[in-house]
């Protein structure tokens, strides 16, 4: 199938998915104010996108997202070199990692929303826990996958362990601390959306959707905002495939698709 | 090779040492500096244990804490994530046998998973009002894409060579599906199992924090926090986390039996 048919298809697929929506808000089965229409909720989305207050909390949401992952970066990327290139380090904190890293995230709202209180603090110290994972454990596995041949190579002309590192290791890991970094993107999105619906006011989408929630005829505003959040996702998520394809297209991931 | 198998001896007892180390030091520091907002381990351990695990013999030691909050919590999560897992492979299964059915869906995929889960639960609260019904559907309905995008991904990338000889010899859509399609996609399928395991986990505590739910593991954190309760806020993340490594751990060993460990 040539790449024309498939977007084709595509766009019929979603033309097909927005049809059966709308089918089944006009039809009656469920209250028309619990689940209204596709084209309503789709009129109220591009009408928030000239709403100025939704479009500082979009701005909100996506700053603390920011802040959050470039913390998670700056912690992730230094800790998984350490961890990759030492192995005794990597020996002795496993036990740890292992106990940290199956918590659900979501559980430490309560806890750091004590500590910290509900504002952009929490918000960010929450995004940058979750999305150190991902992050770390592509560093360290993507170190382990270098050619050792050219790390011998280096070595054998009298270069330091820190210019190895630098000249050798860590380009070739670059490419899976990207795709770490896109897993964690995904990630961090989720808990700020989540911490924002918990939190209930301030700004953010999160909020706009919690508040929405609770009027007593807003699910066509629950569901415009639950719009704006995929389409963010899908935003964040193509610009970081796109990027990883240009600065790393000899990756495996990226050679065969087209 | 000697040095391997020190290498190898040394390297669990580093690593328990260490931990035991960690929770010593904070052990240590909490007696020292006493702070409302980290207890020492002992009283998280014990207020664990009086909170949760010391009922009767008869009803293996639970409290009725335990039994009232734990338990509906894990149902919820195993129900979603079974009609997860199903529907998932189901259709993930059609999607990948048909390459027209796949570039039709796909663009709507993406973006369906592309949602952060979160933001969805306010939509199931609406529909469905708070309870279970709301919490099992909201985890199904996150947990259900990287299943089936996966599962998709596996089938449609079953080699060509053998998708031929399948043909040749003439075997039934069942016998395909059965001995062809789906051990070729189970790699693939287990990866998108344990992205939604821990979604899973996420979407139930979250689900749980909402105002307006009655019971569970969340609950019991977002009841504990509006008392400012730090030990039982310890307590319950303590649970999550050993409750993640647990179904973490069970599902590599299925994985690890179903899968073999020389097949790949």
């Amino acid at each position: 199938m040539r790449r024309r048919q498939e977007l084709l298809l595509g766009a019929l697929g979603v033309l097909l998915a927005l049809g059966l929506c709308e089918a089944v808000g006009r039809a009656g089965l469920v209250r028309r104010d619990y689940l209204p229409p596709v084209s309503e909720v789709l009129a109220r989305a591009v009408e928030l996108a000239g709403d100025p207050l939704f479009l500082d909390g979009i701005g909100a949401t996506v700053r603390a997202w920011a802040l959050g992952l470039g913390l998670a970066c700056a912690i992730a990327v230094p800790l998984g070199l350490l961890l990759g290139s030492v192995p005794v380090v990597d020996e002795a904190v496993r036990a740890i990692v292992e106990f940290l890293r199956p918590l659900p995230s979501v559980a430490l709202i309560p806890l750091v929303s004590l500590l910290l209180g509900s504002g952009t603090e929490t918000k960010v110290a929450l995004i940058a826990y979750a999305s150190v994972w991902p992050i770390l454990f592509n560093t360290v596995y993507g170190l382990g996958e270098t050619d050792p041949l050219a790390k011998d190579t280096l070595r054998a002309f009298g270069f330091g362990r820190l210019s190895v590192l630098l000249r050798v290791e860590l380009p070739a890991t670059a490419p899976f601390i990207a795709a770490g970094l896109r897993i964690s993107a995904a990630v961090a999105l989720i808990l700020a959306v989540a911490t924002e619906i918990l939190a209930g006011f301030g700004e953010g989408l999160g909020i706009f959707i919690a508040q929405a929630g609770l009027a007593t005829d807003g699910t066509r505003d629950v569901l415009a905002g639950v719009v704006w959040a995929g389409a963010l996702g899908l935003v964040i998520n193509s610009v970081l495939v796109w990027g990883e394809r240009r600065l790393f297209p000899w990756t495996p991931e990226h050679r065969g698709e087209r | 090779m000697r040095r391997l198998k020190a290498a190898a001896a040394r390297g669990p007892l580093l690593r328990w040492t260490v931990l035991a180390v960690a929770v010593a030091a904070w052990q240590l520091t909490t007696r020292t500096h006493p702070s409302v907002y980290f207890p020492p381990p002992t009283d998280i351990a014990r207020h664990t244990h009086t909170l949760w695990f010391s009922g009767p013999p008869t009803h293996a030691f639970l409290t009725p804490a335990a039994t009232e909050n734990i338990l509906p919590s894990l149902t919820r999560m195993a129900t979603g994530f079974a009609l997860a897992a199903i529907a998932g492979i189901a259709l993930g299964t059609a999607l990948g046998r048909s390459r027209r059915a796949h570039a039709l869906c796909n663009p709507v995929l993406q973006f369906a998973r592309a949602v952060p889960p979160p933001a969805l639960v306010p939509v199931f609260v609406v529909l469905l009002d708070f309870g279970t019904r709301m919490q099992v559907a909201s985890i199904v309905f996150s947990a259900v894409w990287p299943v089936l995008i996966n599962t998709a991904d596996g089938v449609r990338n079953t080699d060509p060579l053998r998708v031929e000889v399948a043909a040749v010899l003439r075997l039934t859509r069942t016998e395909r599906l059965r001995f062809l399609f789906l051990p070729s996609a189970l790699p693939r399928i287990f990866a998108g199992l344990r992205l939604s395991l821990s979604l899973c986990l996420v979407l139930m505590v979250f689900s749980e924090l909402l105002p307006g739910t009655a019971n569970g593991i969340g609950f019991t954190l977002t009841d504990a926090q509006s008392r400012s309760d730090l030990l039982t806020v310890w307590a319950a993340l303590v649970l999550l986390g050993a409750l993640g490594y647990v179904l973490n751990t069970g599902l590599l060993a299925v994985e690890k039996r179903l899968l073999g460990s020389g097949d790949r």
